[in-house]
């Protein structure tokens, strides 16, 4: 080794260890690291579900009969519903107008005597639309309660349910459709955008506020070993929680890793250095803490939350929105991470993700080491 | 006393605003987010990407596919002609939705048999694998519907009519766009607070102000209002972007509405210089604003609703502001509450604002460095 190369390591490693005391020293760098990914992962992937299982619904029959008891007992037999009987109509609407329930279902006056009409009898079916999403979950939950009675009907008569196309849905990677199987590796990337920008959002503009960044200038120490050691530090307390909500998801919460561990490594690992340099573009240009705190509020957590492709597909926005998605370096790893987790190594997925995100951290790093040269103003 | 509070309250503006970085950082993105997400939040799919493999020639299969490509929702992206072409599309997203057609299909349904169509649906993301299946399953449903009609045979003995209050057409921006209202104002008073107190004891400008004659409680209020004003301006102006806009019906009362704000900003004001009160650095004020601010937004009920949460989480949610105010904002816009319906809704707004600023103020004397 030549000297000059034994100093730059000396340098380096001199830095790394400034790193690691400061971070020690503040326990907030710490908690962000290791304690923020476990709560919040531990939190959210119990709390968030779009399963609406037990959902309260009213049922009406303003004249009961022996077939509307039968159509309500279909409904019963179904985990979907909490249904509760209601005397009338008015006193139905009015559950649903407070949220009492998710939705009414009325078999009017007349539902045997149409029933045996050939133009059949009438199911009314009231949903609280404010609530889209649910509204349509409990109308599909209602209609696979109304088929499955239509088919136990025609075979107690034992006649043939006449139904022309039989439709057989396939849902793949997903079979149960369990909406925990694809938000909680979502999960995992906002999290650990959010601790990637905490972690480094700060650390460039305390250096510049407090001064010690001119401190530093005078170090043979060069901005890029400055920047590396900064880098290098926190990419090992990133690693760190990437692993704890990696485990925490396979393990706490059952969802499956179909893909390899190593290419999930690999990728988290060109994500960090993304969602780090982040951090250090916005600290670099802000110059002061307060200042870079607010941008780090306003610019990570809401866009990665909505834009990422995590909870709202990003096919169905339209073309202007679409393209600003590409902007969001979680974007990315929310694409990775679902397609490794539920489908497995599938090369067309996750190449082009991995080389937008090595362009977006060769970006943010690139841009911080432009505007953190060494002069002062 | 006023002029002392009104002298803090002027410093504290001039605080927020002299950066110029600041104020465009407090100006600019809220408006500009809410457009954006107010396109980007919304589980209606748009050209659901598809493919058919169809190894039926015959006609019933032909219109049935016709029913596909009628469909605004849907968008070929192509024709397939072997069970091993299936796999590679669906795995690299290209396609949502494959509908495979078998080789007896239309012969089947002139038979009388029931005829099976075979979809495949990508469920790596499960909640819009459940909406494009109920799609498809509507297009079925009209084709058989059609089928039974034209050759008159015997329907089904009951049929289900569905109807969706406040929303008849279940758009679920409506849902969202309200609750964007929400997000955003917490965003932007916990801009404005969270690292105001921080920045002043890292500065040790905050012990100065203790020095002063000011009181606590006025320098709290001081603290408070900015944060006020600022999250006023804001949510008017989206509130004017969401109706003008996104056209989204505001069939409430205004005061109501704006009742519901002043008891948010109390509350999320309230939190956020509680948590600068506790901060002895900005950097351990901005992780508080997050540790407060992320569970906020996602255990909201903004996108999945509070009902599916598990008991304990539901505890949980009650000392979320946001909660209590995405109700509020729901209940005006699209069922045109009054006041009478969100008191529930009110009160408690009014007591985590109380409880949150009574400590801050507290801490402002007693957490010393």
């Amino acid at each position: 080794m030549s000297p000059a190369r034994g100093g730059a390591a000396m340098r380096l490693s001199g830095l790394l260890r400034k790193e690691f005391l400061q971070i020690v020293r503040d326990p907030s760098g710490i908690a962000i690291a290791f304690l923020m990914p476990i709560f919040l992962l531990v939190l959210f992937g119990y709390g968030v579900s779009l399963d609406a299982d037990h959902v309260p619904v009213a049922l009406v029959a303003d004249a009961p009969s022996q077939d509307s008891a039968d159509f309500l007992a279909a409904l019963q037999g179904s985990h979907y519903f909490v249904p509760r009987v209601a005397g009338s109509l008015p006193e139905a609407e009015q559950a649903l107008r407070e949220g009492a329930v998710k939705g009414i279902i009325h078999l009017s006056a007349d539902f045997s005597r149409r029933l045996r009409q050939a133009d059949g009898a009438p199911i009314q079916v009231l949903v609280n639309g404010v609530d889209a999403n649910t509204a349509r979950l409990v109308e599909g939950y209602v209609t696979g309660a109304w088929g499955a009675w239509l088919a136990a009907q025609s075979a107690r008569r034992g006649q043939k349910l006449d139904m022309p196309v039989d439709l057989q849905p396939r849902i793949w990677f997903n079979s149960e459709l369990k909406s925990r199987n694809y938000l909680v590796p979502g999960l995992v990337a906002i999290i650990m955008t959010l601790i990637g920008a905490l972690l480094t959002a700060l650390v460039m503009a305390r250096e510049w506020e407090r001064g010690t960044m001119e401190a530093l200038m005078v170090t043979p120490a060069s901005m890029s070993e400055v920047l590396l050691g900064k880098l290098g530090a926190y990419f090992i307390l990133g690693t760190g929680g990437m692993l704890l909500t990696v485990g925490l998801a396979v393990w706490l919460f059952g969802v499956p890793l179909r893909g390899s561990f190593w290419l999930l490594w690999g990728c988290a690992s060109l994500f960090l250095l993304a969602a780090l340099g982040m951090g250090l573009t916005i600290s670099t240009l802000a110059r002061s803490q307060f200042v870079a705190g607010q941008i780090a509020i306003i610019a990570t957590f809401l866009p990665a939350f909505l834009l990422s492709g995590f909870i709202f597909d990003i096919g169905s926005m339209p073309a202007v929105v679409q393209a600003i998605t590409h902007l969001i370096v979680a974007r990315y790893f929310v694409a990775i991470v679902q397609t490794l987790f539920l489908a497995g190594n599938v090369w067309s997925v996750i190449l082009p993700n991995a080389a937008a995100l090595a362009l977006m951290a060769a970006i943010f790093l690139g841009i911080t080491w432009r505007k953190s040269r060494k002069r002062l103003d | 006393m006023w002029r002392r509070i009104l002298a803090l309250v002027r410093k504290e503006f001039l605080a927020l605003l002299r950066d110029p970085k600041s104020r465009i950082v407090l100006i600019g993105p809220p408006l500009i987010q809410l457009l954006v997400f107010g396109y980007a939040a919304t589980f209606d799919l748009q050209e659901v990407p598809y493919a058919v493999y169809n190894e039926d020639r015959g006609a019933a299969a032909r219109d049935l596919l016709a029913a596909f490509a009628g469909a605004p929702s849907f968008q070929k992206v192509a024709d397939l002609h072997a069970e091993a072409e299936i796999a590679p599309l669906v795995d690299a997203r290209r396609a949502l939705v494959v509908v495979h057609i078998g080789p007896r299909f239309t012969a089947d349904l002139l038979a009388g048999r029931p005829a099976p169509l075979q979809v495949i649906i990508d469920g790596r993301n499960s909640n819009t694998a459940m909406v494009a299946q109920n799609y498809v399953r509507s297009i079925v449903d009209r084709y058989n519907d059609g089928w039974i009609a034209a050759r008159d045979r015997q329907g089904p003995p009951a049929r289900l009519v569905m109807r969706a209050w406040f929303n008849p057409n279940l758009e679920s921006r409506w849902f969202f766009i309200p609750g964007i209202i929400g997000m955003l104002t917490l965003v932007v008073t916990m801009l404005v607070t969270a690292l105001t107190v921080a920045r002043e004891r890292e500065q040790g400008t905050f012990d100065q102000l203790l020095v002063t004659p000011l009181r606590p409680d006025e320098m709290l209020l001081g603290k408070m209002v900015p944060g006020f004003v600022i999250g006023f301006v804001q949510a008017t102006a989206i509130l004017l972007v969401a109706t003008l806009w996104f056209r989204v019906p505001f069939l409430g009362s205004l005061p109501a509405f704006y009742v519901g704000l002043a008891l948010f900003l109390l509350s999320s004001v309230g939190a956020g210089l509680l948590i600068s009160a506790l901060s002895a650095t900005q950097q351990q004020g901005l992780l508080g604003a997050f540790v407060f601010m992320v569970p906020a937004v996602i255990l909201s009920g903004f996108a999945t609703p509070i009902e599916n949460m598990p008991a304990f989480v539901q505890t949980l949610t009650l000392i979320d502001p946001l909660r209590y105010f995405l109700v509020v904002l729901r209940k005006v816009f699209l069922e045109g509450a009054g006041f009478a319906l969100l008191v529930d809704q009110f009160w408690p707004m009014a007591l985590i604002g109380v409880v949150t600023l009574v400590l801050a103020g507290w801490l402002f004397r007693h957490r010393m460095y």
